[in-house]
């Protein structure tokens, strides 16, 4: 299968409601809350497309958009 | 399909509170539906009353919001009418456990295939923060301000006790495994109960004092491990998590059909 690769943290601000889950339990401290307490991509470079934080958020506020990597 | 699809986004941002579980539970929900590819129109949610509860309105299937304890009496009504369909009942604890046990333990007993989700955060969210079923002894709740003298049910046993032929557990730290369970538990014939261990900030963190949705994780994820782990063996205190039982009966609507069939033949 062709691997896949992040192509953007997609965060619906109108929903996050700033619970910090995503970030705290991100395994590679990519998310942080902003000024605003609502959850940006800081490093998206260290991103390993776990989706954990996807998966976990209460508020369904995240998607992890990825396409396929080209050789 | 998207797993937007499956919402009615129209009631978003939902009204549970920042870092309630119930919203991961939805989240896992939504993603098991996904993958096994049910229509929309096949499948039918009813819950009672509660802050858990109100899973089914942010679901674009068939869904009736009913009354409190009763989610499990009207999905019966449902799947007998409709054997074809697929039932799901979200319930909290209080509504699964305290005003709703008896409906719980028959529904076990009978065999009936529903899918019934004890969405259990060990307290009532909905009302203020009362002590349910589940709080255990020594919590603390708004009606047990100096800890709670209650012992706690534990949902696996009871459901296992009862009958039902599908009993699995997790927690809202664990989101893969909810959405496994609750395929599993769809996918099953019978009754099953899949009880997914969810955090209320609002009341059980702070009369608690555990703190926030963050720190209420950290505490599922240290203090529950797989069935028959190494970790049990050394700490007994340690909740499970897993299949604790699937098994084959004969299922309710079926023998009914059973039984309008001697009925018709007889006499
Ligand atoms: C017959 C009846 N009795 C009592 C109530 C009040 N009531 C509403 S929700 C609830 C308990 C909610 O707790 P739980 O079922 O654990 O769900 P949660 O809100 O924690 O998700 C109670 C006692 C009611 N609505 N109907
Ligand atoms: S888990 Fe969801 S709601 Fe909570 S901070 Fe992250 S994006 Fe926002
Ligand atoms: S996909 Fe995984 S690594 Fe990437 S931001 Fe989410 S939790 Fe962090
Ligand atoms: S009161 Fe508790 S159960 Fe209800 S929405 Fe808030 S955190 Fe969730």
């Amino acid at each position: 299968m062709a691997k896949k690769k992040l192509k953007s943290h997609n965060i619906n601000r109108d929903w996050c409601k700033g619970c910090g889950i995503c970030v705290h339990f991100c395994p590679k401290k990519v998310l942080e809350l902003d000024a605003e307490e609502k959850a940006v991509a800081g490093d998206t470079e260290a991103c390993i497309v776990c989706r954990l934080c996807e998966l976990r958020c209460p508020d369904l506020a995240i998607e992890i958009e990825t396409e396929t990597e080209t050789e | 399909m998207a797993v937007k699809d499956f919402l009615r986004e129209r009631f978003f941002p939902h009204l549970w509170c920042p870092g309630c579980g119930h919203g991961t539970v939805l989240n896992g929900l939504v993603r098991a539906i996904e993958e096994l590819g049910i229509r929309k129109s096949d499948i039918v949610m009813v819950s009672g009353i509660g802050c858990s509860s109100r899973i089914s309105g942010y679901l674009d299937f068939h869904t009736l919001h009913t009354i409190h304890g009763r989610a499990l009496a009207f999905a019966t009504g449902v799947k007998m009418s409709r054997p074809k369909l697929n039932l799901i009942v979200p319930m909290g604890d209080g509504d699964a456990l305290a005003i709703g046990g008896n409906h719980f333990i028959h529904a076990c007993r009978r065999n009936i295939d529903i899918t019934a989700i004890v969405m259990n955060n060990r307290i009532y969210g909905m009302t203020g923060g009362q002590y349910s079923p589940l709080s255990g002894y020594g919590a603390a709740a708004t009606t047990a301000p100096y800890s709670n003298i209650d012992h706690t049910f534990d949902v696996v046993e009871l459901s296992k006790a009862a009958g039902a032929t599908f009993v699995a557990r997790t927690t809202s730290y664990h989101p893969k495994e909810i959405t496994k369970y609750i395929k599993k538990a769809i996918q099953h014939k019978g009754f099953s109960v899949v009880e997914i261990m969810s955090q209320c900030p609002t009341y059980f963190g702070r009369k608690n004092k555990i703190g926030g949705a963050v720190e209420m994780l950290e505490y599922m994820k240290d203090q529950t491990t797989p069935i028959d782990s190494k970790a049990k063996a050394e700490n007994p205190d340690l909740i499970e998590r897993g299949i604790f039982v699937e098994k084959e009966l004969p299922e309710y609507c079926e023998e009914y059909e059973k039984v309008i069939e001697r009925a018709k033949g007889g006499a």
